[in-house]
């Protein structure tokens, strides 16, 4: 496959890793919390949009609808849980959101909510145009997912830079009681970042569903283990690194395929990357000592 | 009474209270939270059934090869813990358990998806334990070791150490405590353990598979660690007994196994985050006051 082909073909795939992996940053940049229930979050997301999308045949209406879904969750989850441990030992938030994974992950799987199946998500391109030259084709799936991640993060960048509420986010990012001691209301900051980095990751279960024209309950847990690299990778906490972290997994992912050939299956050889990096580099390639 | 049902019960309760007893030296005691425990229980599994099956060795030497080599691969695979903690090792634990199935499921010395099969069952002076008695008593007996393992490590000078790390590692240093040697000591001995309890569950089974040792059966491990109560011996025991069996009764717990599993968690993190029989849980402290003897309650009396 020619450069720029393999090169756009990772960007998509890094949009969905960012969709997934900004919503993991933010909640570790401001509790501290390794939120493994995040997976479950994104399956959600891809299952609300699913039900409105065949109940109203709306694409955009099910994008929003599953946004403000997942967004709610996200929310409920930290209202419930999270909440209560903000001073506890770091032992504590980790075991839950564990728990949360494991108890969410197993219910959707049940025949009340999703089953165990996979279902059909054809929502198509949703209208994108087709592009296609000589050197490079992106289908309308491909615009729809680059366009809606680029649209996304753009708001979330100018709502937590330019808004009071945004800026009350980052002070809380870099310490928490020092925010809440100058007047940062820390439930509203917090529970902003848990709407906003859940209903991300909705848009992005929304997406892939689409993209790969299948939703099923546990097509949350490959990416989140990815969205754990990438978190890693950009440096805890840190939303540009989860940017360019997602992007350099994506290359190296396509190219790799592309070039080197199979090896060991591509999930295995991620964790590899991971387990190095922590151990070489635990800071993350852009994040500081 | 000890048929054939009663008895492979009985021998999976066995083995999984041997794995979680072993998980808690590392968790409990070492304070480093592992999801990776299936890893090490299915590196055993592999090992023993390589022996057995490849090279022709008996059961015994299987089961030997299967704590040593564990315990190497596990010092092995501690050695993350040495540059990064808490969550960073649970995600790097994570890791290890994907790649090590990986390599089981395409390597084709291990079988690939199909596994490896026809394990032989152990015999000793001529005796086989197939399936039987004999095997549960084997296992319990294994358990057994496993405990007292545990219970030792608990009072020696070295399961005083891997406290100080659990409770403050820079402290522990401080006070001259070699923490990048007892992590390790705690990794290798959690994972020979784990690898001998992989050994019985090869025979027992008599075939191993990739899947068996995958991420979620961490997680069912770490489950029995932290609801029976975390850095006890009664609390992994009681875990393991209590969620491995508890499918066998309830038609409702073997369809909601995971959904219970993890709704147990929350729920312990949120009002026992010490555990069902952790020492300052409601029930342990009911449980004391009842049983405490009238002349431990006078001289408490007294006392206050």
């Amino acid at each position: 496959m020619p450069f720029l082909q393999n090169l756009s073909n990772a960007l998509v795939l890094a949009s969905t890793y960012v969709l997934m992996a900004a919503g993991l940053t933010m909640v570790y940049g401001v509790l501290k919390v390794l939120h493994i229930a995040h997976a479950a979050v994104y399956t959600i997301g891809a299952f609300i949009g699913l039900l409105v999308f065949s109940w109203l045949g709306n694409f955009w209406l099910a994008l929003l609808v599953a946004m403000i879904g997942s967004g709610i969750v996200g929310v409920i989850i930290y209202r419930t849980t999270y909440y209560y441990m903000l001073d506890a030992p770091r032992i504590v938030p980790l075991i839950t959101s564990i728990g949360l994974f494991v108890m969410l992950t197993d219910l959707l799987q049940k025949g009340f909510l999703m089953g165990p199946y996979q279902r059909a998500f054809p929502a198509g391109g949703a209208g994108m145009p087709r592009i296609r030259t000589s050197f490079i084709s992106i289908t309308p799936k491909q615009m729809l997912v680059l366009v809606v991640t680029i649209v996304l993060m753009t708001l979330v960048y100018l709502l937590l830079t330019r808004t009071r509420i945004g800026l009350g986010w980052q002070a809380a990012s870099m310490d928490r009681d020092m925010a809440a001691a100058v007047g940062v209301n820390l439930n509203r900051v917090v529970a902003l970042n848990f709407f906003l980095g859940s209903a991300l990751a909705g848009a992005g279960g929304v997406l892939v569903g689409v993209y790969n024209n299948s939703v099923f309950a546990t097509m949350g847990d490959l990416v989140s283990y990815k969205a754990f690299i990438i978190i890693v990778l950009g440096g805890m906490g840190s939303l540009p690194g989860v940017i360019v972290a997602s992007v350099l997994l994506a290359i190296v992912e396509n190219f790799m395929v592309a070039w080197v050939g199979y090896v060991l299956p591509r999930d295995a050889i991620a964790f590899l990357v991971l387990i190095l990096m922590l151990m070489f580099r635990p800071h993350g390639l852009l994040g500081k000592e | 009474m000890f048929n054939g049902y009663v008895i492979t019960i009985a021998v999976f309760v066995g083995i999984w209270v041997s794995l979680a007893l072993s998980l808690n030296i590392l968790v409990g005691y070492a304070g480093q939270i592992s999801l990776g425990h299936a890893a090490f229980f299915g590196i055993g599994a592999y090992t023993s059934a390589v022996m057995t099956v490849r090279y022709g060795q008996s059961f015994w030497a299987g089961l030997l090869a299967a704590i040593l080599i564990t315990g190497i691969v596990g010092a092995i695979l501690g050695l993350p813990s040495l540059r990064v903690r808490h969550d960073f090792l649970v995600l790097a634990t994570m890791g290890v358990n994907f790649v090590v199935v990986a390599v089981f499921k395409y390597v084709d010395f291990f079988g690939g998806a199909m596994g490896i099969v026809n394990l032989p069952a152990p015999s000793l002076f001529g005796v086989s334990f197939r399936g039987g008695a004999l095997y549960m008593a084997l296992v319990w007996l294994y358990a057994g070791f496993v405990l007292l393992i545990s219970w030792y490590l608990s009072k020696t000078w070295a399961g005083l150490a891997l406290n100080t790390v659990r409770i403050d590692e820079d402290a522990a240093a401080a006070v001259g405590v070699s923490v990048p040697r007892f992590k390790i000591y705690a990794f290798a001995i959690s994972a020979a353990l784990a690898g001998g309890a992989g050994s019985f569950y090869a025979h027992f089974i008599g075939s191993v598979f990739p899947d068996t040792f995958a991420f979620v059966e961490s997680i069912a491990i770490l489950s029995m660690v932290i609801i029976g109560g975390v850095g006890t011996l009664r609390g992994p025991i009681f875990g393991a007994i209590l969620l491995k069996s508890a499918p066998e009764f309830l038609r409702f717990a073997q369809d909601y196994r995971f959904t219970i599993y993890g709704a147990l968690l929350v729920l312990m993190m949120l009002f026992q985050p010490s555990g069902l029989l952790g020492d300052d849980s409601w029930l342990w402290t009911l449980g004391k006051r009842i049983f405490r003897r009238p002349a431990a309650s006078m001289q408490a009396e007294e006392a206050s």
